[in-house]
């Protein structure tokens, strides 16, 4: 606050920096900018002399060491003589692929909770409160724990399917087999591999993206066409039939590409102790993304039933006098214009579904708080380093989403005029 | 039949029929609300599959429960096979469940806490009680700190009447200047807690000791250290929470931007990492020598929590208030304080009250976390009760009886701020 | 105003309970009359809370001991619950005095960790427990296996290596806490369950069925558990060091709980004289305590071996044998420097 004699003009007074308006916020943020500096200068030197103190340094050098510990669920490659800062990236995308599937699966389950909230049918509708208020107000690691306990408990050991008299049997012709470890599916396999691409730290088959570029192509190509039927349509009044030539479209090249590259699924086998082979979703994973499904899917019922309840009578009554159905006007009239009083509590209901994947912890499923902030912390000792490193993380996963839902928003709103 | 008679006229009213039996009572109630059509008839049989199958499965655990015995081998005695819910582990250990490690002699401490607590909220939280019960909720942190904490009465007193020098001061000075007020109002009670509080508390004690035996944090514990937790995070960060809101909306870039940081980096991270924080880092964070209590810090790292979602909240309040408002509190000439103490405050508050319940449910639930950082609340305990031989691998029995308590509570309350909000409701539909 | 009310409130807290850093560990621990204590959330045997919110446990007894040498009373304890993440940051930052709780001493944790270990309570070493019907006789033949394993602890990485180092492969299931590890396995989710070997036989105690479970006779790694405490105070480090040795030269001198008293009206031997204050060496005063340190040590809960057979020995449930951790004349390791 060196305030120095008055140099802007014979008119200008120190007093003046308190009592004009004008000058008055420039104080006020000065001096506010100052004590948080200050404030913000004592806590960075009470750590410096504290870790000094205890003979400690800030260092993130220990990314680049050894992890030596093995995790079990990872979408790119990792063993125990990886880094930590690989180690870091698995726990990552384990947070990412269940925060994504568990946002969808809530989606889902919210709003056909919340329609049916509404629904005339006295069972349904009761059921369906006892749901919502059952799961709103119990906690999330409470559900997490019990759902994990409930999936250990209920569901057969990999044992049971052994031998003669087997006690279980793996449903759809032997391809899926549910076990108190984790379900068993069948896998995708290509036995024509074109190799694998590296991006950077992922590698990526190269069949997949293929794939994707081919159904990519296909959809455009559908749309081409709805376009060419309805300038048809526009133009002669005549819709053409397009039906066969849409379903081709959409299906042969996919078809076709699987063929080529000699797709098939490889079935999960008893062996040893555990099934292998196919893919593998972990009880720890299964517990989690159910448990925040229909924990936060509760919430999203409530924020569907609010959207809904939002839009006015008049609207379901002017659809019911146009002839259309309740189903209809649901999916027509109701359900677009209660998005937009949707979308913004649910944005939040996404972001909170990505901070609780932290909760994973209570089931031991690997995520990014489980090896950065949990293994690596504990084996290295570096709190200071992976707590700040694990916060950045969640809070640019946080701001991504937020950012992203938020010009959706946008783009769904009611233009005003 | 046709003599003589002219043809036939009723002179008489008929007595009403009943209606058809598909439009009365029971039938059409199922018509109308379970077979309305296919698709409703589908939904029903599916959902009374569900409670059925609900029945089916648990209806002879709960009707095998057995409440007296010693220990989990016990009960699976009594039960000789049967499937059936050995309450047991609840009678002998609610208690902990219930309050910790808290000494069983001071159990009514809590309770009063507890009793006195929902009577301080009262004038919040219902328009009938009278206005004066605010000044017992002003005083009731104090007691309720002496209370839980024991000790000597009068270190409570001692924190208490730096509030009452700060706001001395606050009158006094005001007649200087609004400025100087202010700053005294901050400056003075610092003082008088740094300086004069331990002399006037010891000199008190020494005249007239008034105490009660001094329980530490260490041995709270159960749903006790969550309502503790849950109830300071949100007392605590609602002033914060004001503060924030108010810089949000600063026209002042530089204030609005530090706030909205704050805010932004406080909700975009889980809870759990600032547990770990308030438990790995907090001491690094504070002078060399410095050691908080781990309840104490989990308490400051909540706050700061607390405080961000209620500064949303706040603000939430405020963007619900008519322009018209600002405009006219502008007009009387108020400055900015007095403009928001007298007229914009007490009316944005007003409103975000069932936006603070539901922060509070939400927090409430989420002081569970703690587990993780060693804090025996309700889901700890449960694990340590499990480390005894005695009750070993029981499960069902204690998560049924912590998720019955959670529900009891934060159902109430939502139910609370659900009928607060339709009383708040100013609109006409 | 709203601001003010938050400091103020946050600064008298903090005055409340802001200790006042004091000289030596020992001088803080007399000042405040009680002892900070680390011990885990709950393992059977261990430690964990009974009915009555008293703690028990073998590793509850060191603790109890030490407050018995330094303040007369093993009642003055203050249990701190610590998890397996959280137990290192409350020692280094003097939450706790002691931590006891099963912690392996290893070297990364005496010098970079910056601890000191004050001696070992318990020789373990990291085992495997798996069902009788999986027909296994040897950790070799776990190729494959799904491993429930405590997450937090040194036992991750000894299996990532043993495993390894037998060309092996492996599914972790890291679980946060024995409860829910020992509810994985009984239900059959992982084929073993592997932490410290004492862990195994104190879990496999209290199943319904403990016939129809086996330990591995491979024991895969060297776990010594003992008390540690923070670098820096070598007095009070001695203390603990030889509050633990007064506990197991006691058993291997015959002083029990119950002949104590007799004892300590002075014997013919020496170094029992010493031991408990009844000669004229003082040495309590050499590590800042009084004359009677260890005979109230020993009081607390008895020796050593009284310990161990009150907490985790054959005749309790989980029914250890002493094993490695004999007294060195009874073919075991426990053995004490003298009292001299």
């Amino acid at each position: 606050m060196a305030m120095t004699s008055d140099s802007s003009g014979s008119s200008f007074r120190l007093s003046m920096l308190i009592y004009d308006t004008r000058y008055r916020s420039i104080t006020i943020q000065i001096v506010f900018l100052f004590l948080f500096m200050a404030g913000f200068a004592w806590l960075v030197d009470n750590t410096l002399s504290n870790l000094a103190q205890k003979g400690k340094d800030i260092d993130f050098g220990f990314l680049g060491s050894r992890a030596g510990y093995d995790i079990n669920q990872m979408l790119v490659d990792y063993s125990n003589d990886s880094s930590h800062a690989r180690a870091w990236i698995v726990g990552l995308l384990n947070t990412l692929v269940l925060a994504l599937a568990a946002c969808v699966t809530a989606t889902v389950i919210g709003v056909i909770a919340g329609v049916l909230r509404l629904s005339n049918n006295w069972i349904v509708s009761k059921i369906m409160t006892i749901y919502v208020e059952m799961f709103r107000n119990v906690p999330v690691l409470l559900w997490i724990i019990v759902i994990f306990a409930v999936l250990t408990e209920i569901t057969p050991a990999p044992n049971a399917f052994r031998g003669e008299n087997a006690t279980s049997s793996m449903l759809f012709f032997d391809s899926v087999a549910i076990t108190n470890r984790g379900t068993y599916l069948p896998g995708p396999l290509f036995s024509r591999s074109l190799g694998d691409i590296h991006l950077g730290i992922v590698q990526v088959s190269t069949n997949y993206l293929v794939l994707l570029a081919i159904i990519a192509g296909s959809i455009w190509g559908y749309r081409a066409l709805q376009h060419n039927a309805a300038a048809v349509q526009e133009a002669t009044g005549i819709r053409p039939v397009t039906w066969w030539k849409s379903a081709l479209i959409i299906v042969a090249p996919t078809l076709v590409a699987l063929i080529v590259m000699g797709f098939h699924l490889e079935y999960p086998e008893l062996k040893g102790f555990n099934f292998s082979g196919g893919s593998y979703l972990r009880n720890s994973f299964i517990a989690m993304w159910l448990a925040l499904s229909v924990y936060t899917g509760a919430f999203i019922a409530e924020n569907v039933r609010a959207g809904i309840l939002a839009i006015s009578k008049g609207q379901s009554e002017a659809a019911f006098a146009l002839g259309l159905r309740p189903g209809k006007t649901m999916n027509l009239v109701i359900l677009p214009q209660a998005l937009r009083v949707i979308i913004p509590p649910l944005i939040s209901q996404y972001l909170n579904i990505t901070k609780n994947t932290s909760l994973a912890i209570a089931v031991g499923y690997m995520d990014l708080r489980a090896t950065l902030g949990g293994i690596t912390l504990n084996q290295t000792g570096r709190e200071l380093e992976c707590m700040l490193l694990l916060m950045l993380t969640y809070l640019i996963i946080s701001l991504i989403i937020s950012g992203a839902m938020n010009v959706y928003n946008n783009s769904v709103k009611l233009k005003e005029r | 039949m046709s003599n003589t008679k002219i043809s036939f006229v009723r002179t008489n009213m008929l007595p009403q029929k009943s209606p058809p039996s598909s439009q009365v009572g029971a039938v059409r109630w199922l018509r109308e609300n379970l077979f309305s059509s296919p698709l409703n008839a589908m939904l029903t049989l599916l959902g009374v599959l569900i409670v059925y199958f609900l029945i089916v499965h648990l209806g002879p655990w709960f009707k095998n429960s057995i409440w007296n015995a010693n220990s989990l081998s016990q009960c699976r005695e009594i039960l000789a096979g049967e499937s059936g819910a050995c309450w047991a582990v609840i009678k002998d250990r609610w208690h902990q469940l219930l309050f910790g490690f808290y000494p069983q002699e001071a159990y009514w401490r809590p309770v009063l806490t507890f009793v006195l607590m929902i009577v301080a909220v009262a004038p919040i939280l219902f328009a009938v009680v009278p206005r004066k019960v605010l000044w017992f909720s002003a005083v009731f942190p104090f007691l309720a700190f002496w209370l839980l904490w024991g000790g000597s009465i009068w270190y409570s007193v001692a924190a208490l009447l730096g509030f009452v020098v700060g706001f001395g001061a606050f009158v006094l000075l005001q007649r200087i200047s609004a400025l100087v007020a202010v700053i005294g109002a901050v400056l003075a009670p610092i003082f008088w807690w740094l300086f004069l509080a331990g002399p006037v508390d010891t000199l008190l004690t020494a005249i007239v000791p008034i105490r009660i035996p001094a329980i530490q944090s260490h041995d709270f514990g159960g749903f006790m250290i969550s309502i503790i937790i849950g109830v300071t995070g949100i007392v605590l960060s609602l002033p914060m929470g004001i503060l924030l809101a108010l810089g949000r909306q600063s026209d002042m870039p530089l204030v609005k931007w530090i706030c909205v940081g704050f805010i932004e980096f406080i909700r975009g991270v889980p809870l759990i990492t600032l547990l770990f924080t308030a438990s790995l880092l907090l001491n690094y964070f504070l002078p060399p020598g410095t050691n908080f209590d781990i309840v104490l810090r989990v308490i400051i790292m909540v706050t700061l929590f607390a405080a961000a979602y209620m500064a949303e909240v706040v603000r939430g309040g405020f963007a619900a208030l008519p322009r018209g408002q600002y405009e006219a509190a502008d007009a009387l000439g108020l400055d900015y304080w007095k403009s928001q103490r007298l007229i914009l405050l007490p009316q944005a508050l007003k409103i975000s009250i069932p936006g603070i319940v539901n922060t509070f449910i939400g927090l409430f639930k989420d002081t569970t976390l703690v587990v993780f950082i060693g804090i025996l609340d309700p889901i700890g305990l449960s694990n340590a009760i499990r480390a005894d031989s005695n009750w070993n691998g029981i499960v069902w029995e204690l998560y049924g009886f912590i998720a019955l308590c959670f529900f009891i509570f934060c159902f109430g309350m939502s139910r609370y701020s659900q009928y607060l909000e339709g009383k708040l409701k100013t609109d006409h539909r | 105003m709203k601001k003010t009310v938050f400091i103020g409130a946050m600064t008298a807290a903090a005055t409340l309970v802001a200790g006042a850093a004091s000289a030596t560990v020992l001088d803080e621990v007399k000042a405040r009359g009680e002892l900070n204590c680390g011990v885990s959330t709950g393992v059977n045997g261990f430690s964990a809370p009974d009915s009555a919110g008293e703690w028990q446990g073998f590793d509850v007894a060191v603790c109890r001991a030490v407050a018995a040498a330094v303040l007369g009373d093993p009642k003055k304890v203050k249990f701190v619950t610590t998890t397996g993440q959280t137990r290192f940051t409350a020692l280094a930052s003097g939450e706790i005095d002691l931590l006891a709780r099963n912690t392996t001493w290893t070297f990364s944790r005496d010098t970079d960790l910056k601890f000191t270990f004050a001696g070992v309570n318990y020789y373990d070493g990291q085992g495997f427990m798996v069902n009788k019907a999986l027909g296994v006789s040897s950790a070799k033949e776990l190729d494959g296996a799904t491993v429930c394993i405590q997450t937090g602890t040194t036992t991750e990485l000894n299996l990532a290596d043993y495993f390894k180092a037998n060309n092996m492969k492996y599914e972790p299931v890291p679980i946060e806490t024995n409860a829910e590890a020992q509810q994985q396995y009984l239900a059959g989710a992982c084929d073993v369950y592997t932490t410290d070997a004492s862990g195994l036989a104190a879990t496999r105690a209290t199943f319904a069925d403990p016939e129809n479970h086996a330990v591995l006779p491979e024991i895969i790694s060297k776990e010594p558990l003992g008390p540690l405490v923070a670098q820096g105070d070598d007095q009070w480090a001695d203390i603990v060091r030889w509050t633990l040795n007064a506990l197991v030269a006691a058993e291997e001198l015959g002083i029990t709980s119950a002949n104590i008293e007799e004892l300590s009206k002075g014997t013919s031997n020496p170094e029992i004289d010493r031991m408990l204050g009844s000669s004229e060496d003082d040495l309590g005063a050499m590590i800042g305590l009084d004359k009677q340190w260890a005979k109230r040590a020993i009081a607390a809960g008895g020796n050593y071996g009284e310990v161990f057979a009150a907490n985790i020995g054959e005749s309790t449930p989980i029914g250890l044998a002493r094993g490695l951790n004999a007294l060195w004349t009874q073919g075991g390791l426990q053995y004490s420097p003298p009292f001299r």
